[in-house]
């Protein structure tokens, strides 16, 4: 843990897994919808259901999706905003098997009407893990510039958008590829080092193999 | 950025370069090649936020959302002013300083996790407390948070700093072992006598359960935050008086981390014991929680 780990984050209480987790883990499903959402169904496991409205995390959760950040004192509004927004929030208590006591099942969806699934934990000190994007099992913990492609499950296609990245200078820090349940999909996770340029990402999601692209930014 | 395992090495490593463990802590930092002035600054930062939440908690002693907590600091601070308190100044005002921060917490407001938003009244409620009797510079007071952030990497990684791991003493007890080692390099103390104050502080409070009412970070937490905040300057006032732990500092650590593994999970941040398990804990859980609990969430 870094010095800022120990004397940080600067964040909004009560707590730094149901509250300043809660918002972080509901700006990564925001940056995987890659829009604003319009509407939201959260589900809620474990602890976050047992004891969101007493932590705020409701709150939190609404927060994250309008992108505000866990130090952003409108969070303790956030749901009254959410409404004013046009953001449409459900939340329901949901119980999953072998999860992380608090988690969040999180659907989301943008003004064109497309979906993303996204399943996460806040797994302490604020810090999150996303474990699940649709139908993918993933790792995306938001402390990197993050990289995901999914593409068809084929020989060569991990090299291909490497090399990509290579040419543009973006270093590598892990990669991790994820197969779909069924089908012969699969969900290429790569954190790096820099931010992929828009152009390259532009690339990347042009390759015929490629179904879509996404930069999810450090949070 | 290193990570420090061991409180006796940090305090031998600092001594021999000649630096306090807060600059130890931030020359490393550099070295590694943070610029020096970005990680100053963002220390400052986080300062002014502590200052801001001290001084919130005194004037508008927010309720918290249960409405259990909220005037602990204010009133604290209005039986100091008054000279009502038998623990002395800086006690009863360290004390009212971190309840007024801790309090901020609960009634989600704007704080720095130091380590956790659980303990985050200790640390300020110390520090803040002994530079105004000192008169510190705000550049040492933020060498002060690197000394606090150093001896909390040491706990993160021979102990924990989680109430879910390590029960209380590893939140409000590793907050006042960073702030005990803070304000003894403050006052001009070495990095031994630091890091003897912070085993000084675990002493006290090994095997403490983290037992939140109703789950939430309201029962005992703010309390606690005021009882460790007067904790950590009594351990520090003891370490500056030549008093020193027969345990070494980093055994001490082992031996919380051993306690905290041994700790159920009923007293490890779940609500299921200690105080969280009282009569008195359950009715204010139904009354707090009502349906919430009983049914599906709306």
């Amino acid at each position: 843990m870094g010095v800022f780990d120990i004397i940080g984050p600067v964040m909004i209480g009560p707590s730094s897994s149901h509250t300043a987790g809660a918002v972080r883990l509901a700006r990564l499903a925001r940056s995987v919808l890659g829009a604003d959402p319009v509407r939201a169904r959260i589900g809620l496991h474990g602890s976050f259901a047992r004891t969101y409205r007493g932590h705020g995390t409701d709150r939190a959760l609404a927060g994250g999706l309008l992108g505000l950040d866990p130090d952003d004192e409108r969070i303790v509004e956030a749901l009254e905003l959410a409404r004013r927004s046009g953001l449409a929030l459900e939340f329901a208590a949901v119980e999953l098997a072998d999860a992380h006591p608090n988690t969040a099942v999180i659907e989301l969806t943008d003004a064109a009407g497309r979906t993303v699934t996204v399943t996460g934990s806040s797994v302490g000190a604020g810090r999150v893990m996303v474990t699940r994007i649709d139908d993918y099992l993933v790792q995306l913990t938001g402390a990197y510039h993050t990289l995901l492609v999914a593409h068809k499950d084929q020989p060569g296609m991990v090299s291909r958008v490497t090399g990509l990245l290579a040419l543009a200078d973006v270093n590598i820090a892990a990669m991790r590829v994820a197969r779909r349940d069924r089908g012969a999909q699969a969900l290429t996770l790569i954190e790096t080092d820099q931010a992929v340029r828009q152009d390259v990402l532009d690339t990347i999601a042009e390759l015929p193999q490629v179904n879509w692209a996404l930069m999810v930014p450090p949070i | 950025m290193p990570e420090y395992r061991s409180l006796e090495r940090l305090a031998a490593e600092a001594e021999a370069r000649q630096l306090s463990i807060g600059g130890l802590v931030l020359e490393d930092a550099v070295a590694t090649g943070e610029g020096r002035e970005p990680l100053l600054a963002r220390m400052g930062e986080h300062l002014a936020v502590m200052r801001a939440s001290v001084e919130r908690g005194l004037t508008e002693a927010p309720p918290s959302h249960s409405g259990l907590v909220g005037r602990e600091g204010r009133l604290m601070e209005q039986a100091r002013r008054g000279r009502r308190t038998l623990s002395g100044e800086a006690t009863a005002m360290a004390a009212a300083r971190a309840m007024a921060v801790a309090c901020v917490n609960a009634a989600m407001g704007k704080v720095v996790a130091a380590p956790t938003a659980g303990s985050c009244g200790v640390l300020p409620g110390a520090l803040l407390t002994v530079a105004g009797d000192l008169g510190s510079s705000e550049a040492e007071l933020v060498m002060a948070l690197f000394t606090a952030a150093g001896i909390g990497q040491v706990i993160a990684s021979q102990a924990f700093l989680a109430g879910a791991e390590g029960g209380c003493q590893a939140e409000c007890g590793a907050a006042a072992a960073m702030a005990a080692a803070a304000v003894v390099e403050l006052a001009g103390g070495s990095p031994t006598a630091a890091v003897n104050a912070a085993a000084l502080v675990f002493k006290g409070c090994i095997g403490l359960v983290c037992d939140p009412v109703a789950g939430l970070v309201e029962v005992p937490c703010v309390k606690r935050n005021g009882l460790f905040a007067a904790n950590a300057l009594v351990a520090a006032d003891m370490s500056l008086a030549g008093i020193q732990t027969v345990i070494p500092p980093d055994e001490v650590l082992q031996a919380v981390r051993e306690v905290g593994r041994g700790l159920p999970a009923s007293l490890r941040e779940t609500a299921g014991g200690g105080l969280a398990a009282t009569a008195t804990a359950r009715s204010l859980e139904r009354v707090i929680f009502g349906s919430q609990r009983d049914g599906a969430p709306s």
